[in-house]
Order: structure tokens, then C-alpha cells, then sequence
């Protein structure tokens, strides 16, 4: 298997789901199925994407789990991108370096 | 006539620079636990900055990562890029329906092109119609930190001690929830698609048959069972609805 294809793929594919529907499709879609479809999309692929991953990335269960506990709280009161993923990763230094 | 058009389309552009920017260092560093797992799955500098460069999606590169350390065929990496990055489709199709009618098609790929969570938030979020100089002035300030970040995770990924790596390869993660968390405290059926999500990803990979899956598989499936389920005995507000 050649990176280089796998880069072509992920970038081919990529560009077409982006510059496709904007270019062609110049009406709302009208299927209430596909729209609630894509609407859901991003949640269910993060949230499997996530768990349990974060639990099996760090070197112990425990400290994963509380990073994704902490996580969740931050983003909850209105954390954004940086300041939680800086969260998690600091959560799951120190409670390695404590355990 | 046309010296006024450009002036006035090159100020956009400076606008859209300036917003660009916080969401360059943000990217930066999401991007460099990005480069952790390219490393991980054998690329090099030069093929995680191009990877990042060309493709630009969190998810979807990480995903792709994971299927290239696993050696998955060509058509597994296809499908799984298109079921990652779905949401684009239809942040391409909202984008559609903001545009001046007659902006060219040369401008709808340009623009389109550039689509990611943020970038397609900060362009939607200014009012009337979308100029494609905002939407370039946006990607000039953030996209190349995001395709140097992934460069660096590789680079520095070597020299790092592995207790810093592991505590930044969980910061992907950090990023996903801080996506996923506020529309679920806004909407209870988004957090129980989410927790839902959650226990099914967690059961599959325990059960035998599932966890001897690909992870990208895995992810694939149930993204589409999961999202069906939701869409039927959920389905989203009509467009008439919002207005």
C-alpha cells in the first residue's frame, strides 16, 4: 500500500463532498430523512470516535477516563476547541506522572 | 469600477485573515497530536504536511491515519473519508443556499474547498450574502498552521518523551468533545445520540465478533445505523420551520 494513494484518496474524496453539493445542488434538499440524516452524522462518528479511544490512548484507564470527564465539564460551561484539548492532554500527564 | 470591486474585496480578505488566525494557533495544536498518529502509521514530514494541506479534517485524518497503520484497501479509506466528513456535505449545501446566485462556479469550488467546522462557522456567521474574499482571507490564516502542525507532530512526535506524547495524542480527543458537548447541552436528542453512540462504540469493541472489525469499519457502521435510527425517530425541523 502506497501512502502517496492513500493521500490522493483521502484528498480526492474530501474535495468532492465539499465542492460538490455547493456547486451543483442549487436548491434546499427536500428529503426530510437525508436532512436529519447529515444533521446527526457528526455527533455519532466523534462520539464512537472518541469513546472508548480515549480510554485505551493514555498508558492507564484512570486517566483517561478523567480527561474525558474534565473534558466533557469544560466544554459543558462553555469551553472551546483549544482550551479543552489542552485540558485533556494536561489531565492525562499529570495523573501518569502521579501514578 | 473595478479597482473599487478588488479594493473593497481585498479589505475582506484582510477581515477574514484576522479572524483566521486564532483558529490557525488552535489548529496548530490540535493539529500537532494529529501528526502523532501520521507518525504512527509511517508517514513522513513531507506526507502528513501534504495529507493535512489537502484534505484539512480532524476526524477524517485521524480516521484515515488509523486505516493507513492498518493497511486498509483504498476503497475502505474512501468510504470511511466520505462517512467522517459527511457533515461537509451538508455545510456545503447551507453554503449553497447563501450565495449570490450568480457567484461563478470557479468561486463555489474555491470556496467549498476550504470548508471545515470552523471556517464554515465564521463565514456563515456574517450576514447577507458570502463573499468568497472572507472565506480565502480565513483559510490563508489558518489552514497552513493546520498542515505545519501535522508536520511538526511528526517531527517532534520522535523526539518528545512518550509520556508527553500520550498526554497529546488524547488532546484529538479533547477536541472532539469540545464539537460534540455544547450541541448536546442545547439539545437533549443530540445528547442522547451522543451517549447512545458512546455505549454502542464501547459494546462493539468488546463483543468478539465486532472488535475483530477494522476501527474504521466499526466506525462507519455505526455512524450509519446510529444516525438512521436518530433521523427516523427523531427527524430535524423543517427548513419553514426555523425561519
Amino acid at each position: 500500500m502506497n501512502n502517496y494513494l492513500y493521500i490522493a484518496v483521502m484528498a480526492g474524496v474530501s474535495f468532492l463532498i465539499r465542492v460538490l453539493p455547493m456547486t451543483i445542488i442549487r436548491k434546499q434538499i427536500k428529503s426530510r430523512f437525508i436532512r436529519s440524516f447529515l444533521f446527526y452524522v457528526p455527533y455519532v462518528t466523534l462520539a464512537v470516535m472518541t469513546f472508548p479511544a480515549i480510554i485505551t490512548a493514555s498508558s492507564n484507564p484512570l486517566s483517561g477516563a478523567v480527561a474525558l470527564a474534565a473534558g466533557i465539564v469544560l466544554a459543558w460551561f462553555g469551553g472551546g476547541l483549544f482550551p479543552v484539548a489542552v485540558l485533556c492532554s494536561v489531565t492525562v500527564f499529570i495523573i501518569d506522572s502521579l501514578l | 469600477m473595478q479597482d473599487q470591486t478588488n479594493s473593497h474585496s481585498s479589505r475582506i480578505f484582510a477581515q477574514g485573515a484576522r479572524d483566521g488566525i486564532p483558529i490557525g494557533l488552535g489548529y496548530f495544536a490540535v493539529a500537532f497530536s494529529l501528526g502523532i498518529s501520521a507518525r504512527a502509521a509511517g508517514l513522513d514530514p513531507f506526507q502528513a504536511f501534504t495529507a493535512s494541506l489537502l484534505t484539512i479534517a480532524s476526524a477524517g485524518e485521524y480516521a484515515a491515519f488509523t486505516l493507513i497503520a492498518a493497511g486498509a484497501s483504498y476503497l475502505e479509506m474512501a468510504a470511511v473519508i466520505f462517512i467522517t466528513n459527511c457533515r461537509y456535505i451538508l455545510m456545503s449545501c447551507a453554503m449553497s443556499q447563501r450565495l449570490d446566485p450568480s457567484t461563478s462556479t470557479g468561486h463555489r469550488i474555491g470556496m467549498g474547498a476550504f470548508i471545515t467546522d470552523e471556517i464554515f462557522g465564521a463565514s456563515i456567521s456574517r450576514d447577507g450574502y458570502l463573499v468568497p474574499s472572507y472565506t480565502y482571507g480565513l483559510a490563508s490564516t489558518s489552514v497552513l498552521p493546520w498542515a505545519l502542525g501535522t508536520m511538526f507532530g511528526v517531527i517532534a512526535g520522535n523526539i518528545l518523551p512518550s509520556s508527553v506524547v500520550t498526554a497529546l495524542s488524547v488532546s484529538i480527543f479533547g477536541m472532539f468533545i469540545a464539537i460534540i458537548v455544547p450541541p448536546s447541552r442545547k439539545d437533549p436528542v443530540v445528547m442522547g445520540t451522543v451517549l447512545v453512540s458512546f455505549l454502542l462504540s464501547w459494546m462493539s469493541a468488546k463483543i468478539p465478533v465486532l472488535s475483530s472489525v477494522s476501527e474504521g469499519t466499526r466506525i462507519m457502521l455505526l455512524t450509519v445505523i446510529v444516525a438512521s435510527a436518530a433521523a427516523v425517530l427523531f427527524p430535524v425541523k423543517e427548513a419553514d420551520d426555523d425561519e
